[in-house]
């Protein structure tokens, strides 16, 4: 079958009309999307269905990471129709399924597994059992013992061993994307998408102004993608500090956990320097950038960086050497290469199990088309493997900062605007945020208003990764290999 | 009666310096000496909740807990100057005092029915009966080189003139040092600081303790690591007077509260597998402790 030919081709961060995206009836669909899925360069980065006229539609995303593009197909199918699954052929695609299910009533026949994503009864729902005598199972959460978000997680154990983990997640469903529809005012908006996940509330926000940008046409200056970049670099640094700590925590190793800790503040406290938010919150608007970078925040943030990567290197390169460290995280949770594959992992849980998938390099957005990020790949999947790549990443991350740095735009401060959206569009926008891939959909109607507006966290794909790294490892590993992963609840859940 | 007193005393700032040493070596200004006290103060004050699973066992547990230990520190001579409980073969009852009160701690946290208590507990149990063979080799190893059979007399027959008194004296104070670390569930076994209940040890087992059943398991821990390392101290004041025995013992009661504080502070937790192999370590140091000293002394040859 050569369907190809049927599907338009986008890039990151472009806008088309609806009416160019290719419609096709379920059965071309759905082999289109299998064939397709079978080239290993490609994943899905989002499939959902938003309603259209009396049908609803189902707008399939694929990005191809060798063609450095992104196929976009639809389908029209009726309200409550039965659709034969594509997920029972490519496991990738089972949580999309599943949402559009729960969403939207459509059935998938033959769909593996038809288990709740976010809507879910506490007591009424059956979780996955097995029988047998030496089997016993832990139920963790959705209340921990930590300052962390509600997930539950249901172990099988043998003994020490767990044979089985499945996670029910849905806690946090605030109905982001409904919000999106509802409030028309375009800061309501940015601040929801600031708040999918609060820890990467850049990487969100700038994937949705670039959605809102490309939207309303309208293209921003270089000073604006650089202060993006430079704040999704500094994102992803405080991020990979602070988890290499929680790491070192989790093993209690005290002297890692103290030093990296500490570490991770002056990189947070120089963002609240910048914009008045530790977490970057309110540096990225559609259309401008609202805080001017100076030349007396370059000197502070070049002293930090200074002061940061001595003891950085010191501290990384004792825990990279450090035996007692190295027996708890050699070999422990691994997600093997075939596994991240199937399941279309992304970002950190793809890249440490061999899988390149690097949104930077292969669909470049704002200023990192110029940056030729070269994508840190580890091939053991193990915890020690998603320690040593953020070490390595916030590296890399160093040297981008300090080019940056070094070719400072000029601010002038003014507000602007985007303008408004132009009718019947569709507009996609993938960015790499320190977990993963994130991708905003939008799509508009006759009116200009937004008709639909799909999110995706990396962490709707990587959640499975940790309940597949956990099978055959003790329990007592378990919280090393989630803190390994660090999945955002609220991100998955919207 | 001298030593009792003594582990009380200790037992108050055990912990504390634990805590000062861990707090320094991270750099953390840090809780004070007395906070593990303060804790245990607050707990008392406290009202306790019992879970509606909970039988007449959990309520009972803590209690015959921190009885045990109690026992087992009567046990417990300074040097030559026996302590309230001595005769032959005490040191069989010492460790079987407090194996009794670890059954009820065990069984206390199985009448919660929770899962969670339930790792917790087989956990403890096996680790706990992993460290039992040290215990008993390494005693058996200075009764039979002092030809004695009670805690008293072989502490007072270890001469420290004697080259032997003192390896054997070095090798036995390593394991107590350790199987303190082991019996009070503390690194690299057990991580007594984490919130993750998936890998505690004897944390989970008390996750459903409150107020002062709680402050009576902490006041248990306390005095546990006060009743080690006084045993550690006895095999060095064994010969000396009470006089110079007592600042020995409490240099050797901070002495050891340092190295479990540095300990922690340095290096990481093993690997929960790892954990029995390295428990019966012990026991096998303890099994060449026996039969170096069967070999010195030609009953093995």
């Amino acid at each position: 079958m050569t369907m190809n030919t049927n599907i338009l081709h986008i890039t990151n961060g472009s806008r088309v009309s609806v009416a160019q995206i290719p419609v096709l009836d379920y059965e071309a669909f759905r082999a289109t999307a299998l064939e397709l899925m079978g080239d290993k360069a490609r994943h899905c980065v989002t499939y959902f269905a938003y309603p259209c006229a009396d049908a609803l539609r189902l707008i399939m995303c694929i990005a191809d990471d060798a063609a450095h593009d992104i196929l976009v197909f639809a389908c029209d199918v009726e309200k409550g129709a039965t659709l034969a699954s594509a997920a029972a052929d490519c496991l990738a695609l089972e949580r999309y399924e599943r949402e559009i299910h729960e969403n939207w009533g459509l059935e998938f026949e033959g769909h593996p597994w038809y288990k709740p994503v976010r809507d879910f009864m506490p007591n009424k729902y059956k979780f996955f059992e097995m029988e047998g005598e030496e089997l016993h199972e832990v139920g963790v959460g959705p209340v921990h013992a930590g300052v962390i978000e509600p997930g539950h997680f249901r172990f099988i154990c043998n003994g020490e061993d767990v044979l089985h983990l499945e996670i029910q997640l849905g806690w946090q469903h605030r109905g982001v994307e409904q919000l999106m529809l509802e409030k028309k005012r375009l800061i309501e908006r940015v601040l929801l998408a600031e708040g999918v996940a609060g820890d990467t509330s850049v990487s969100h926000s700038t994937a949705f102004a670039t959605v809102w940008e490309s939207l309303c046409g309208f293209q921003p200056s270089q000073e604006v993608l650089w202060a993006r970049t430079l704040a999704a670099e500094l994102e992803r640094m405080a991020n990979h500090t602070g988890d290499l700590g929680a790491i070192c925590g989790d093993v209690a190793y005290q002297l890692g956990a103290a030093v990296y800790g500490r570490l991770r503040t002056p990189i947070v406290n120089f963002s609240q320097r910048w914009c008045g938010n530790r977490l970057g919150k309110g540096n990225v608007r559609p259309a401008y950038a609202p805080y001017a970078f100076t030349e007396a925040l370059k000197q502070q943030l070049l002293g930090d960086l200074a002061a940061y990567e001595r003891d950085f290197l010191e501290m990384s390169d004792k825990i990279q050497h450090f035996p007692s460290v190295l027996s708890r995280l050699d070999r422990t949770g691994i997600v093997k290469t075939e596994q991240a594959e199937s399941i279309g992992a992304v970002g950190m849980a793809a890249k440490c199990a061999g899988v390149c998938r690097d949104t930077r390099a292969s669909h470049p957005y704002a200023l990192y088309e110029d940056l030729n990020v070269e994508p840190v790949v580890k091939s053991s999947g193990d915890v020690l493997a998603r320690t040593e790549l953020r070490i390595d990443e916030i590296k890399q991350s160093l040297a981008i900062v300090r080019l940056l740095l070094d070719n400072m735009p000029s601010f002038d401060g003014q507000m602007r605007s985007a303008g408004t959206p132009a009718a019947d569009s569709f507009a996609i926008a993938l960015t790499e945020g320190w977990r993963g891939e994130i991708c905003h959909c939008a799509v508009t109607g006759a009116d200009g208003e937004l008709v639909a507006y799909k999110i995706k966290d990396p962490s709707f794909h990587n959640w499975m990764a940790l309940a597949l790294a956990v099978r055959g490892n003790e329990i007592s590993d378990f919280p090393i290999c989630n803190k390994s992963f660090n999945l955002s609840y609220c991100g998955h859940d919207l | 009666m001298t030593s009792l007193i003594l582990i009380l005393i200790s037992a108050l700032f055990f912990n504390g310096i634990i805590g000062r040493v861990k707090s320094i070596s991270a750099g953390r200004k840090g809780p004070g000496i007395m906070q593990p006290l303060k804790d245990v103060i607050r707990l008392f004050k406290k009202g306790t909740v019992y879970s509606e699973t909970t039988g007449p066992v959990f309520k009972l547990a803590p209690a015959v807990y921190l009885a045990s230990v109690l026992v087992a520190i009567l046990c417990v001579p300074f040097g030559h100057k026996a302590g309230l409980i001595s005769f032959s073969g005490d040191f069989v009852f010492f460790a079987y005092a407090l194996a009794l009160g670890k059954f009820f701690c065990i069984i206390g946290a199985l009448d919660t029915g929770s899962s969670f208590e339930g790792m917790g507990a087989s956990r403890e149990a096996t680790y706990s009966m992993l460290a039992e063979p040290a215990f008993f080799l390494i005693m058996g190893s200075l009764a039979l080189m002092t030809g004695h059979s009670s805690f008293e007399s072989i502490f007072a027959a270890l001469h420290p003139s004697s080259p032997m008194s003192w390896a054997l004296a070095v090798i036995a104070a390593y394991i107590f040092l350790v199987l303190a670390m082991v019996e009070n569930s503390r690194m690299p076994v057990d991580d007594p600081k984490t919130h993750l209940e998936l890998t505690m040890i004897h944390e989970v087992m008390v996750l459903d303790n409150s107020g002062i059943d709680l402050g009576l398991i902490f006041v248990t821990g306390y005095l546990k690591f006060a009743m080690y390392a006084a045993l550690i101290a006895n095999l060095f004041i064994g010969s000396i007077p009470v006089g110079f025995g007592i600042p020995v013992f409490f240099a050797v009661q901070v002495l050891c509260a340092v190295i479990i504080g540095l300990n922690e502070s340095f290096t990481a937790r093993f690997r929960m597998n790892h954990n029995p192999q390295f428990i019966f370590t012990l026991a096998c140091i303890a099994l060449l402790a026996v039969f170096g000293v069967m070999l010195m002394s030609g009953q093995l040859v």
